[in-house]
């Protein structure tokens, strides 16, 4: 089975993350790069579905250069490959320019089933899984905590605000998994000594055969119209219990609509 | 996964050291410190306190690959010496002890096997003990014989087509879990390692206790009492001090990147204390007196760290002499135990509790100062190599 994982490099979580005056768009020079928390769960659902039903993991990943160590730690996981998606024109892309450039490589080099997280922590749309599975013409099993692979069909299992969801189709198809999944292995050191002999393609947008007018800064279909710094927190209320203290906190949450 | 630190250690790199890593050396350093993150820092005061070190964190060292991972076949990684390095620096963040423990399975017990050993003690040894399926420890040091190793009074004696082990060894790190003792003997054709599997007739290990440093560390006295050896109980390949030697230069040069780590937590606990503890109406992080010994601290952690990438890079050139590892070992070690006093002086009485690493770090410095290698000897090291003379032997 060819299992694809899309892998997105993205600010380092931990680190105070800006966006360029200039364009609006996302400071990534300044800050470290680390692989986005849910496609880390995505890498590990995807050996898992590898090492139990014979297949292979190739790791897609669109972004600048430096988005090869996010790639070197993937292969160091345990995938078998990878495909990096570099080009200077895709700098800015937004969702819908993403979707387009990831879905011609997913085309093009071909899958059983692309696996990678709901959402991205710097962006946080959630869209991307959506776009792919509707430009690629395969069905969508999102948020997925438990995929299960029986011959040509996939069931996802996820948790909803109303129950368990329980959805199966056909491969080929595309899974966003959330962080209840599995746990992410470690990359071992043996599997870093081993990663540097794994194949990793580069490829632009020509070798890709995707439009430069479709993709990048320029063509996308949304933008940023202005920004602001989050506001310092409020000192929160202090209420003294003074026999009273539950009616008080109950008033609180009624007033919040938390009841 | 649940509770991973920055990726990047950036607060107190001020000169961004670490950018000169390969991409392979952070993705061991991240890969270290998200395991310390998630299963020593919860429990290593509480470790500490009760003076264990879980049995089990063994073959997880291993799966991650930590244990003999600068050493090549037999299941061991094959990593350079930067990459080990690291791997030591951001153990000892964590704790010295847990860095010990690895740096003696490693350095001490697998490397004689892997460089001495002959292909039978390889096949035999070397791939359960770097999945940690199987611990080693290092008999060198003996009650009455520290610095002067070659005074040693342990000794083994031929025997039809063995031989006869006796005597004891002392200050052994891992010696009552131990798999496997490499022990250093005398023979009538001078010292030999010996390979004495746990359980041989006559060989007790008992636990040191009382101990005031590296508690989160099992440290022991070993003795044997004419152990009978079979012929091929020998390490083959090295006769002499430069065996046992070999192998303290290899382990000491884990110390000099460990330290640094060591260090660094202690920098990072002040500094985080100094921003939110609060005297006369502002932090204490505000005052220039603190300031002055928060940037001599990175001042001096930053040039350690130097030190450590310095020698990593001469290792990795092939080019690292002993009395270079004397230097580092001996400068490293000092300049470690200086942060942690200066920090335990920032957080005042919260400097003496094991609610913050301070404490922990210098009480377990105290024995890095000391073991492998007291300050003095390699003082004396570097004496000999700057004038010529020995003023020791």
């Amino acid at each position: 089975m060819n299992i694809v994982v899309c892998v997105k490099q993205v600010p380092d979580t931990w680190a105070e993350r800006t966006l360029r005056p200039a364009d609006s768009c996302l400071d990534r020079a300044s800050v470290d790069g680390v692989i986005n928390e849910l496609d880390e769960y995505a890498i590990e659902e995807g050996l898992l579905q590898a090492e139990a039903h014979d297949g292979e993991v190739t790791i897609l990943s669109m972004g600048p250069q430096k988005a090869a160590e996010s790639i070197r730690k993937a292969l160091s996981m345990g995938a078998d490959k990878a495909v990096h998606l570099v080009d200077d024109g895709l700098a800015g892309s937004d969702a819908l320019g993403t979707s387009l450039a990831l879905s011609t490589v997913l085309a093009r080099i071909g899958f059983d089933l692309v696996i990678l997280g709901a959402e991205a922590t710097d962006a946080r749309m959630g869209v991307l899984p959506a776009m792919l599975a509707e430009r690629l013409r395969v069905p969508q099993l999102s948020l997925a905590r438990k995929v299960e692979i029986d011959g040509n069909t996939v069931t996802v299992h996820r948790l909803t605000e109303y129950g368990y969801d329980q959805v199966v189709a056909s491969l080929p198809a595309v899974v966003s998994v959330v962080e209840k999944i599995n746990e992410p292995r470690y990359p071992s050191f043996k599997g870093i000594m081993a990663a540097k002999k794994k194949p990793v393609e580069t490829l632009s947008l020509a070798d890709a055969g995707i439009d430069p007018a479709q993709v990048g800064l320029g063509a996308a279909a949304t933008e940023v119209l202005s920004f602001a710094k989050r506001p310092p927190r409020q000192a929160g209320t202090i209420v003294k219990d003074e026999g009273d203290g539950g009616s008080k906190a109950a008033e609180f949450l009624a007033a919040q609509k938390f009841i | 996964m649940a509770q991973r630190p920055p990726a990047t250690p950036a607060e107190s790199d001020l000169l961004r050291i670490d950018d000169q890593l390969s991409p392979d050396e952070r993705l061991v350093r991240d890969t270290v410190r998200a395991y310390t993150a998630e299963r020593v820092m919860p429990s290593i005061a509480d470790w500490f306190e009760a003076g264990i070190l879980p049995r089990e964190l063994v073959p997880e060292l291993g799966k991650l690959g930590l244990l003999g991972m600068h050493l090549t076949g037999y299941g061991c990684a094959g990593m350079g010496p930067v990459a080990y390095g690291v791997a030591c620096r951001e153990l000892e963040a964590a704790d010295s002890g847990v860095r010990s423990m690895v740096s003696v399975q490693g350095s001490l017990a697998m490397y004689p096997i892997w460089r001495y050993g002959s292909d039978a003690q390889k096949e035999e040894w070397l791939p359960r003990m770097a999945a940690g399926e199987a611990v080693g420890c290092f008999g060198l040091t003996e009650p009455d014989h520290g610095s002067d190793p070659a005074s040693m009074k342990t000794h083994a004696e031929p025997n039809g087509t063995g031989w006869v082990l006796s005597g004891s060894k002392m200050w052994i790190t891992n010696g009552t879990i131990a798999d496997i003792a490499v022990v250093w003997a005398r023979t009538p054709d001078g010292i030999r390692g010996f390979l004495v599997p746990r359980g041989a007739r006559g060989f007790t290990a008992r636990a040191i206790h009382k101990k005031m440093s590296l508690r989160a560390s099992v440290t022991a006295e070993l003795h044997f009492d004419s152990v009978k050896l079979p012929a091929d109980a020998m390490l083959p390949g090295v006769s002499g001090l430069k065996g046992p030697l070999s192998c303290l230069t290899e382990a000491r040069f884990g110390i000099i990147w460990g330290v640094t780590g060591a260090g660094r937590s202690c920098l990072e606990a002040a500094i985080a204390y100094s921003r939110t503890r609060e005297q006369f109406g502002q932090p204490i992080g505000g005052f220039q007196l603190t300031q002055s010994k928060l940037a001599w601290m990175a001042a001096d952690l930053q040039r350690a760290q130097l030190l450590a990438l310095h020698i990593g890079r001469l290792k990795e050139a092939g080019t690292l002499r002993p009395e270079q590892v004397s230097l580092a070992k001996m400068a490293n070690v000092r300049t470690a135990i200086d942060l942690a006093r200066q920090a335990r002086t920032i957080l005042g009485a919260n400097g003496i509790t094991l609610e913050y690493p301070v404490i922990r770090h210098a009480n377990n410095l105290e024995s890095v100062l000391t073991y492998e290698g007291t300050e003095e000897i390699h003082a004396l090291a570097v004496g000999q190599a700057l004038t010529g003379i020995s003023a020791y032997r």
